[in-house]
This record gives C-alpha cells, sequence and structure tokens, in this order.
C-alpha cells in the first residue's frame, strides 16, 4: 500500500471516462485523500495466507439451458435509446 | 374512516379487506389523498401513477369479489424505491442519468408483489443511484423526515422509509448495500430488513455494488416484514448470485419460535461515537431480552474498525464498475456536442451524475486500477474474509448479534457536508453486507428531542425466521411501532 496517497486524478478520470471540472478535480482531491488517508489503516491488518471474498455465498457454475427466450421487442430496447434512425443506435462517428 | 388507513399495518388492512369492510379501491384512494396532503412536505415520492395504482386496485377487488384473492397482500399498496425497475414505469435512480428512463420489464421482486396480489405503486426517492447515507444525494431534492422535517430520514433509501413514516403507503420495499434499508428504517421509526445476500433476486435492481446488494422490505410491524419477505423471497433463474433455499412460511414461524435465544453484544458497536439516547434504549432492549430468559452475552468482532475502509474499496470498486454501462449510447443521459465517442462517454457521465456518484467511480476505478489493485482491492477483499469469519466465529456462542443500527438519530438536513462524515453513519450496518448476513432494524425508543431510535438484529445465514421472530418478541412488549409523528 502506499505511504501517502498518490491519486493522480486526471488520469483516474480518464480511465473512469468521466470529464470532471477544475473546482471538482480540487473538492474530489482534497475529499478522497481524506478517504484515502482512513483506508490507509488496512496494511495494518495481517493477511498472510487468507483467501479473499468476492461473494460472501459463493455460488459457481450456474447453468442455464441453452433455450431461445421471449425477450423485449425492437420497439421496447430502442424505447430509451437517446438517438435512433431505422431500428439502430444512433452514435457518433467512430471511424473517420 | 381514511385518517385511520395511514397508519394500519398489512395485517390490519388484510382483515378489513378480507371482511369486505374495505375496498383496495377505497385504500388506494385514501392513500393518493394521504400523499396530496403531506408528500409537499416529506417529499417522498419521485413519482407516482395513480390511475394506474387505481385500475389495479380494481383488478383486486375483482378478485376478491371473485374468491381469488391472492393472499396476506392482496389489495395492499406497496412503494418501490426508485432502483426497482417496473415495467411501463419511471425508475431514475434519483439520477438525471435516468431522468427520462421508462423500465422495459419488471423486477423479479416486482412480479411476485404483483403475483402476490400488492399494488405497486409509487417511485420513491433515495441517494443517487443508492449512494449515501441521508437521501441528500437525489437529484430530485432530499426528502424529510416526518418525525422533524427539517431532520433527514437517513439513506439510500430514505423515501422508502419516510414514505411508510408519514402514512404515504403501507409497505415499501429498499435496497441495502451498506445499511440503506436498516439506518433510514431507524431513524423513521419503521422496521426494515436486509435478507441474507441471495435470498431475494437483485434482477431488476438497477446495481449499486453487486456482490453487496439486497432488496428488502420496509415495514410498520415484524409481522407485516414477515408477510414482505415471505412474497419476495425465493431462487430466481435470472439472478445467478440468487440461492435456492428453502422459504418457510414467515409469519407463522413468528408464533412457533419463542427462544429464548442467546444473544451477543459485540463490544465494539458501543464505543466512541455512539449517541447517548441511542446506547440507553439499545441497553433497555438488551436488559428486556435478558428478562425474557436470553442468554445475554459479550463478544468481540475484533475487525470491525476495519469495516468502513473495506466497504468504501470495494462497494466504489464494484461501483465504478457497474456504472460504466451509463455511457450515453444505448439509453440513459447523452451530451450534446460531443468532440467523438470517447468525449461523448466522458461528457454525459459528467453531466448526468451528481458529485457523490462521481466521486466513488473516481475511488472505485483507482482502487481497480494498474499498481494500486493488490494494495487496495485485493487487501480488502482479504479483510472482509477476515470481517466475515468474525462472524461466523461470534454464531458458534450466540444466535444472534444486538447492536444499535445507526449511531446517532437523525440529523438536520444539511449539518454532514463531508462525505467521510457521512460514511459513519453506516459503522454499524455495513459489516453485514460484508459477510453477506441477514439484519432487522426495529423501533426500540425515541430521544429526548422525539427522534427515532432504532435496534439492530444481525442473525445467521437463511434464519430470517429466527430474526423475525426476535424482533416480533421484543415488538408484542413494546408500542414504539403504534407512535406516528404528526403531520
Amino acid at each position: 500500500m502506499p505511504a501517502a496517497p498518490d491519486l493522480n486524478l486526471d488520469h483516474v478520470a480518464k480511465l473512469a471516462r468521466l470529464a470532471l471540472t477544475p473546482a471538482e478535480k480540487a473538492q474530489f482531491a482534497s475529499q478522497l485523500g481524506d478517504v484515502l488517508h482512513h483506508i490507509e489503516q488496512l496494511a495494518k491488518v495481517d493477511v498472510t495466507g487468507i483467501e479473499p471474498t468476492a461473494h460472501a455465498f459463493p455460488v459457481v457454475n450456474v447453468w442455464a439451458e441453452d433455450v431461445a427466450q421471449p425477450g423485449l421487442s425492437v420497439e421496447a430496447a430502442l424505447r430509451n435509446a437517446p438517438a435512433q434512425r431505422d431500428n439502430m443506435i444512433l452514435v457518433p462517428k467512430v471511424v473517420e | 374512516m381514511a385518517a385511520e388507513l395511514f397508519f394500519k399495518s398489512i395485517e390490519e388492512l388484510g382483515a378489513l379487506l378480507e371482511a369486505k369492510q374495505l375496498s383496495a379501491t377505497e385504500l388506494v384512494r385514501a392513500m393518493i389523498a394521504r400523499r396530496q396532503a403531506v408528500d409537499g412536505r416529506v417529499k417522498a415520492f419521485n413519482s407516482s401513477d395513480d390511475a394506474d395504482a387505481l385500475a389495479q386496485a380494481a383488478a383486486s377487488d375483482a378478485r376478491r369479489a371473485a374468491g381469488q384473492s391472492r393472499g396476506p397482500l392482496e389489495g395492499i399498496p406497496v412503494g418501490l424505491k426508485d432502483v426497482i425497475a417496473v415495467a411501463g414505469q419511471p425508475l431514475t435512480a434519483s439520477s438525471k442519468m435516468l431522468a427520462n428512463f421508462v423500465s422495459p420489464y419488471d423486477a423479479t421482486v416486482t412480479v411476485k408483489l404483483k403475483n402476490a396480489g400488492a399494488i405497486v405503486w409509487g417511485r420513491l426517492n433515495c441517494d443517487e443511484f443508492a449512494m449515501g447515507s441521508s437521501t441528500e444525494n437525489s437529484a430530485f431534492g432530499p426528502t424529510a423526515n416526518p418525525w422533524d422535517l427539517t431532520r433527514v430520514p437517513g439513506g439510500s433509501s430514505g423515501g422508502s422509509a419516510a414514505a411508510l413514516a408519514a402514512g404515504e403507503v403501507s409497505a415499501t420495499l429498499g435496497s441495502d448495500t451498506g445499511g440503506s434499508i436498516r439506518q433510514p428504517a431507524a431513524l423513521c421509526g419503521v422496521v426494515g430488513l436486509k435478507p441474507t445476500y441471495g435470498l431475494v433476486s437483485r434482477y431488476g435492481l438497477a446495481a449499486f455494488a453487486s456482490s453487496l446488494d439486497q432488496i428488502g422490505p420496509l415495514t410498520r410491524t415484524v409481522t407485516d416484514t414477515a408477510l414482505m419477505l415471505g412474497a419476495i423471497a425465493g431462487h430466481d433463474p435470472h439472478d445467478s448470485t440468487s440461492f435456492k433455499a428453502e422459504i418457510p412460511d414467515y409469519r407463522a414461524e413468528l408464533q412457533k419460535r419463542r427462544g429464548p435465544w442467546r444473544l451477543g453484544i459485540p463490544k465494539e458497536y458501543f464505543g466512541a461515537g455512539l449517541d447517548p439516547a441511542v446506547a440507553a434504549a439499545v441497553e433497555q432492549a438488551i436488559a428486556f431480552y435478558r428478562a425474557q430468559g436470553c442468554t445475554i452475552k459479550e463478544v468481540s468482532l475484533p475487525h470491525t474498525q476495519y469495516c468502513l475502509d473495506t466497504y468504501y474499496i470495494i462497494a466504489t470498486a464494484e461501483a465504478s464498475s457497474n456504472l460504466a454501462r451509463y455511457d450515453g449510447i444505448r439509453y440513459g443521459h447523452r451530451a450534446k456536442g460531443a468532440k467523438d465517442g470517447v468525449d461523448l462517454y466522458a461528457q454525459s457521465r459528467a453531466e448526468g451524475f451528481g458529485p457523490e456518484v462521481k466521486r466513488r467511480i473516481i475511488l472505485g476505478t483507482y482502487v481497480l486500477s494498474s499498481g494500486y489493485y493488490d494494495a487496495y482491492y485485493l487487501r480488502a477483499q482479504k479483510v472482509r474474509t477476515l470481517i466475515r469469519q468474525d462472524f461466523l466465529k461470534a454464531y458458534h456462542e450466540v444466535d444472534a448479534l444486538l447492536t444499535p443500527t445507526s449511531p446517532m438519530p437523525a440529523f438536520k438536513l444539511g449539518e454532514k457536508s463531508d462525505p467521510l462524515a457521512l460514511y459513519l453513519c453506516d459503522i454499524y450496518t455495513i459489516g453485514v453486507n460484508l459477510a453477506g448476513l441477514p439484519a432487522l432494524s426495529l423501533p426500540c425508543g425515541f430521544t429526548p428531542a422525539g427522534l427515532p431510535i432504532g435496534l439492530q438484529l444481525i442473525g445467521q445465514p437463511f434464519r430470517e425466521a429466527d430474526l423475525l421472530a426476535m424482533a416480533h418478541t421484543y415488538e408484542q412488549a413494546h408500542d414504539w411501532h403504534t407512535k406516528h409523528p404528526s403531520l
């Protein structure tokens, strides 16, 4: 664990695909600095040989029958799309 | 007639409906009038489709007239936190991101409530994407505590607790990731249950932290919680973390299970920061159980001090992943004027999410990022193992644990502006989510200022019937649940 939190907000915001204003950056740096400082105490816990817990009651290999189920109609699936045309979702141009 | 209906339990309303002294239509009309009278002050509802509720009520009345009542929830209006999908109704998660979203399908709990005859009505306010402890992080503005309108109802299921306490609906569903059912239940003086992880399907719940989230009921009485849990529990192939557990008749079990129980008092839950009035009320509850012949034993959960940090790493990590789906492409808010696809994501998320959601996405992304994953996320998962083992060890000696639900009663709106101060509201509830256990909050008194206090009972996995019986025993001997705020 890092001795002092070195949270590079520009880098993390880019990873999170989240545009932050300069004011948000300043505020989050301070607030998350406090939170990370608090979190540092986890470094004191001896976790040697301890297995991680991802789920309290892990259920593994949940199989479903490979049969077609009724799904949403095209109209229902597109109802919440921000922009659509010809039964497709419109997005900004991806390839030049 | 109408005035007496607001605060009646499901059990009481069911008897009136069954005796044909009341119709579901009359009940829903009364509830609509109540909401119109008080919700301008309480602000528990994000939206409400009254015509749809009346149509469901008419269908319920028709079923009953034909002798086809579906059981104890037939004709009972149940409000849902605005993170649970109801087909054809808005689902906003109290976020600008989903301001115009309409659910294309029902959550499994919604289907189950409808199949049980309940009238699914109202979209109840919460912290944005269920992230918060005061319902102040809502894009629709905060909900007020019906006991003192200048105070918070708790959160994140603050609308679910406040609507119930204000007599606007007869029962509600909330979701609990770190205390989001139990803490608002405590602060609003109602019963709230977080079921064992996997007992209730999460299908159709807007995901916050998938390994911690559970849907559960908020009700006026323990019996009502038993009825609601019986309706919504059970395995669901649509949720791969759903457990194939036997679902008992929880209400019938209330009568069969009489104790005495072995109750553990975790010493770490009675330390600094606990409000004296809350401590005194919980001590009295402990004395009650002792007088009932229960064995009271002090126990230790030595990793309690690490729960908060572990929780905020795991919950934010999972949230950063779950909320990646809100990208402005397929549904949700889309920013105008973006330069390209990637900019569209970043701008849509910047405009759609509020500050607390952004903070948690940033924190979660950071703890999962290259170079920090092992130090934060993996380590937190290991500490989670230790936290869970603490509870399971304690259950060798005791049947359940008894603690305060919240370290403090309802605080003033705007009082806690620092995120860390708000996170500390959850110190007695988050360990339960990390360990996947069932826990229930029930009213156990009032502060001198007249604010409700909640007692938390933490049970063993999939043994909700015992937990409910313990709570029922307390409730039968006290009248806290019969007191209501004047609005």
